[in-house]
């Protein structure tokens, strides 16, 4: 075990906090090269494709596009870093405003299929490497397979078919029923009802990589002397696998959790899609739909940016749960 | 290495679909019995002898959809990992030769384009700049070629350090040469194994575009099918059906031999599955 003092976590917080945020200017930068890049007067891409003449104009007057580049860059960063995203035409709203109220949606969906996967994936994994190369192992080497080959949006189409149109468990589309006031528990059922389909889609795949990292993990582990010590104490196999393997093979787990957060977040766009599910996804694809380019590039930003705000947080969190590292207090 | 592919019916099933998927691809104008763009007045007909996958909504025939489809994404699959592979040997091997400047340069370039997730860039890209066949290629490949230059970056970094290498520089090798004839030689199995095993992403990854509806609707692709297929859903199972398994199929296949390569040519990797 090594023993840093707590200024070497504070200093290791502290270089990775400025890499985010040069990480989340750079994104800044990279959306400004797009809109400059991409065919036609970036002006379409700053104020969306439905504007008039004059809108435009005044879009232009805005960001300064009669400016040199450079210029123009510093306008649209200072704007952006304000949070400042711009004007949706097709909502009439601003789209911070547009965005942050798909939020919660998507959350409930990734957060709901994170705690299942979690579950799920640790369970199966400790199970297979328990019994390795049994007949039970090879069954979940074959569904880890088949969930890193499955798209999501075949899952969700699928499930779509069996559970809601052939067997009608469950609503097909939507967050909650329309044209029905509910309150209260009922509201809350017909949430979760709602919920049932996509984030078991989104878990399937999720489960599949937990699960497969947790069993190579846990062969590693149990390989290792201080398992057979604990098997010589005399501790009980399910303490062993548990308690002392387990603790040790989570490191890896967390960290799949937090760097497959963007892989989370494009399973969800698509399983939105299929589902009709109102989050950021669906938000998404009316963006491109109505070419409303401000929310796209809106989405485009606050989705990366969260991505590396998830890292850093995982990051951090890392060398805490780690046992072979300990900071003195 | 063939001993290793034969002892496993898994990896012969897998090879005998790829088999099928390629020959599909390479005859599809032989083996689809209708053209896969015409419509006619016989829609949402159910899988029958004349229809093995039913038809669409406009009354296209589904097989043979799904058998052009193969050769989409094969083709979009296989040309943006080569391309991918490429891009990702110049940069990686420049990087990690030259060292230093331009290593850091370079690598922070790669790191710039990892930043946001891949689905998100290309999404962007697409919806911005068009979404042709050939533009999509080079979108794929604009996301992809990360993994092969970091991947190529750390081996040459580790095998230039070798006392193989090491003996031909004394002998007074010219940098090429070490690079093109002692060190990439040696670095071909890591990238052979990667861009395969990329082929299979980047068929996932096209068929999502193109399911949400960012291609163009001339290109026949499972990705548009299932687009399509998804409004219909009610009307006709077999339209989203029948592209997905072939979806599923083939991107399966890939991993598997992907898989298995992968514990052939890099023993010293351990197989995660």
């Amino acid at each position: 075990m090594k023993i840093f003092p707590p200024h070497f976590y504070n200093r290791l917080l502290f270089r990775r906090f400025i890499q985010s945020i040069i990480l989340i200017l750079l994104l800044i930068v990279i959306n400004f090269f797009l809109i400059h890049l991409a065919p036609g007067d970036p002006v379409y891409y700053l104020a969306g494709q439905s504007g008039d003449e004059q809108y435009y104009q005044l879009i232009r007057a805005k960001f300064g596009l009669d400016q040199p580049l450079l210029t123009q860059l510093w306008v649209y960063l200072s704007r952006v870093v304000r949070g400042d995203l711009g004007y949706s035409l097709s909502h009439q709203q601003s789209v911070a405003a547009v965005i942050l109220a798909r939020v919660p949606a998507t959350f409930l969906l990734i957060f709901s299929a994170i705690c299942l996967a979690s579950i799920f994936g640790v369970l199966l994994g400790v199970e297979a490497a328990r019994r390795e190369n049994s007949f039970y192992d090879r069954a979940i080497n074959i569904f880890a397979l088949l969930g890193h080959s499955l798209p999501s949006f075949s899952i969700g189409l699928i499930m779509l078919l069996v559970f809601a149109l052939y067997l009608g468990l469950f609503p097909a589309q939507g967050m909650v029923s329309a044209n029905q006031n509910l309150t209260g528990i009922d509201y809350l059922l017909d949430l979760l009802v709602h919920l049932a389909l996509p984030v078991l889609t989104l878990a399937i795949v999720q489960i599949a990589q937990i699960m497969r990292l947790t069993r190579t993990e846990m062969l590693n582990v149990l390989d290792e002397n201080f398992i057979n010590t604990a098997r010589a104490k005399g501790v009980s196999e399910r303490q062993v696998l548990y308690a002392h393997a387990l603790h040790n093979a989570l490191l890896p787990v967390v960290t799949i959790i937090g760097s497959d957060f963007g892989m989370l977040l494009s399973g969800a766009v698509l399983v939105e899609t299929v589902f009709a599910y109102p989050g950021l996804g669906r938000l998404m694809l009316e963006a491109i739909n109505a070419r409303d380019y401000p929310v796209l590039l809106g989405l485009f930003l606050i989705i990366s940016s969260g991505v590396a705000v998830l890292n850093f947080i995982t990051d951090m969190i890392y060398p805490l749960i780690d046992p072979r590292i300990e900071f003195k207090r | 290495m063939w001993h290793i592919l034969k002892q496993n019916n898994i990896t012969m099933g897998a090879i005998i679909v790829l088999i099928i998927f390629f020959g599909a691809a390479v005859f599809a104008d032989q083996i689809a019995p209708f053209d896969p763009l015409k419509s006619s007045s016989e829609t949402f007909e159910p899988p029958s002898w004349k229809f093995l996958f039913g038809t669409d909504d406009l009354g296209r025939d589904v097989f043979s959809g799904v058998i052009y489809g193969v050769r989409t994404s094969l083709f979009i699959g296989v040309s943006v990992a080569f391309l991918s592979g490429f891009l990702g040997v110049i940069v990686g091997s420049a990087a990690g030769y030259a060292g230093g400047f331009w290593d850091d340069l370079l690598m922070r370039l790669t790191e710039l384009f990892l930043i946001p997730p891949r689905f998100f860039l290309a999404l962007v890209i697409a919806a911005l700049f068009g979404a042709s066949l050939f533009n999509l290629i080079l979108i794929l490949t604009v996301t992809y070629w990360t993994t092969t230059a970091r991947l190529v970056r750390a081996e040459v970094l580790s095998l230039k350090e070798r006392p193989f290498v090491e003996a031909s520089r004394a002998m007074g090798a010219s940098h090429a040469r070490i690079l093109f004839h002692e060190i990439l030689p040696n670095a071909l199995p890591l990238v052979i194994t990667n861009v395969t095993l990329m082929v299979g992403g980047v068929i996932l990854l096209e068929a999502a575009l193109d399911f949400i509806g960012i291609g163009d609707a001339n290109r026949i692709s499972w990705g548009a099918m299932l687009h399509n297929g998804q409004h219909f859903i009610r009307d006709g199972w077999w339209m989203v059906v029948f592209p997905s398994l072939a979806l599923a199929l083939l991107v399966l296949a890939l991993n598997v031999v992907g898989d298995v390569l992968n514990t052939a040519l890099n023993p010293k990797a351990r197989s995660a599955s």
